[in-house]
């Protein structure tokens, strides 16, 4: 018999798969952005650089990242790596490459926090004569942090929402989980609309929550 | 790579397609829902939100998929073309991005220049149509011009349900021909190349519709 459009007994069934899928979907989302925050910051240093040599490269690695598919660049590591003798998991290769995506977002963030600090505060840290790595890690990078905090909060949503891209390299995250659930039972509109609430229910509860950051690091 | 390129560039002919055909029905919808998001009537802004934040919360690809493999089956047993998913996918994603620009741009138009309209006694649509939109579009062109580029992007995904873009022609050409780097590299080139002339082509836009205007304000 047929139980209206939306079973929601079969959605309680796969509940729980597709909660685990949220939670490793998550653990992608955290592990790429902490890389992206890294890569990201050392990008926007190198851009940053006097010399041409490495600000160059650094600006022509960012735009090139920046303006072509995730898709592709990913299967370029899945596929090509390993030519070079460089195997890993598909879950390794897709964290480090959604990383490496967003880095290039994060670089230019950094970048306008970054020329957002005063002249004056580069100036006097350096007349009391501190060393480079001092300046940047007790006072530039503190100043240029605070205000690009809700962009860099926009930007983990984002990733978010990208990594249903992982599945063409074969992560099971939650968009394949909720697909192979699908071509099994021969139902997709619950897993399907299932993943996309979640997605929407994270993103947006995220969001609001970038906001609530946003009003409170506003400077008198 | 001469015997590659060919296959590559019919599947770049297929990107630019969608590319331009969502990009078309991505603008009508931004403008739809901001002027919803704006209407002094209060249904109308909530379907706009609805719209806007859907769309925009839940990702690109469990959309497509979405239109891909649910819509076929029951209740709806609406099957439609991997070609018209993929242009409907990508303009209603891109079309809830491109409405918070619009917003953005709507307000952004002096509350003068419409006062001055309204003294002038000139009607609400040629309002609408001769001073604000012109206006708005021309703030609106910059961010646009990034959501191009994130639609071009975009359609990369529609190679996941089976249209021969050219991510697809890239992916198939390395079953085929295992030649990994060299195709992969290629169509990175490709969509890299297309992304600029994206950008370029827009801001020559720019500087045309801003021939004329009074340079030099924020």
């Amino acid at each position: 018999m047929e139980t209206g459009f939306f079973d929601w007994q079969f959605a309680w069934r796969i509940l729980p798969d597709l909660l685990d899928a949220v939670r490793y979907t998550i653990g992608i989302t955290f592990a790429g952005f902490g890389i992206a925050l890294v890569f990201g910051l050392l990008l926007a240093l190198l851009r940053r650089s006097r010399l041409q040599w490495l600000s160059w490269p650094a600006a022509f690695f960012i735009e090139f990242i920046r303006s072509t598919p995730l898709l592709i660049q990913l299967y370029f590591l899945f596929y090509v790596l390993p030519d070079y003798g460089l195997t890993l998991s598909a879950l390794a290769t897709g964290t480090i490459g959604i990383g490496l995506h967003y880095s290039c977002y994060v670089a230019e963030v950094y970048r306008a926090g970054l020329n957002s600090v005063p002249r004056g505060q580069w100036e006097a840290a350096r007349a009391l004569s501190l060393g480079p790595w001092t300046v940047y890690r007790d006072i530039i990078l503190p100043q240029a942090i605070r205000p690009i905090l809700p962009t860099l909060g926009n930007y983990l949503i984002a990733m978010f929402k990208d990594t249903p891209v992982l599945s063409a390299i074969t992560v099971a995250e939650l968009m394949l989980r909720a697909k192979n659930i699908g071509s099994e039972s021969f139902r997709y509109i619950e897993p399907i609309t299932m993943a996309g609430m979640f997605f929407l229910i994270i993103s947006i509860t995220v969001a609001m929550l970038v906001r609530r950051l946003e009003a409170h690091l506003r400077m008198p | 790579m001469n015997e590659l390129l060919p296959l590559l560039l019919q599947g770049t002919v297929v990107t630019i397609k969608i590319t331009a055909l969502a990009a078309l029905l991505a603008t009508a919808l931004a403008l739809l829902a901001a002027l919803g998001k704006l209407s002094p009537w209060w249904p109308l802004r909530w379907m706009a939100n609805i719209y806007i934040e859907v769309f925009r919360g839940s990702s690109l690809l469990v959309q497509l998929f979405w239109l891909y493999f649910v819509l076929p089956l029951p209740p709806f047993n609406a099957k439609l073309a991997p070609y018209t998913v993929a242009v409907l996918g990508l303009g209603l994603n891109l079309g809830a991005y491109g409405a918070e620009v619009m917003r953005g741009a709507f307000s952004a138009v002096p509350r003068g220049q419409i006062e001055a309209a309204i003294a002038l006694n000139i009607p609400p649509v040629k309002r609408f149509v001769g001073i604000v939109l012109p206006q708005a579009l021309l703030v609106a062109l910059p961010p646009f011009t990034n959501l191009l580029i994130e639609l071009l992007k975009g359609t990369a995904l529609v190679s996941l349900i089976t249209l021969a873009d050219l991510a697809f022609r890239a992916d198939q050409l390395v079953q085929a021909t295992f030649r990994t780097e060299e195709i992969f590299l290629m169509t990175l080139f490709i969509y890299f190349l297309l992304a600029q002339a994206i950008h370029l082509s827009m801001r020559m836009l720019e500087r045309r519709l801003n021939r004329g205007l009074p340079q030099g304000k924020a």
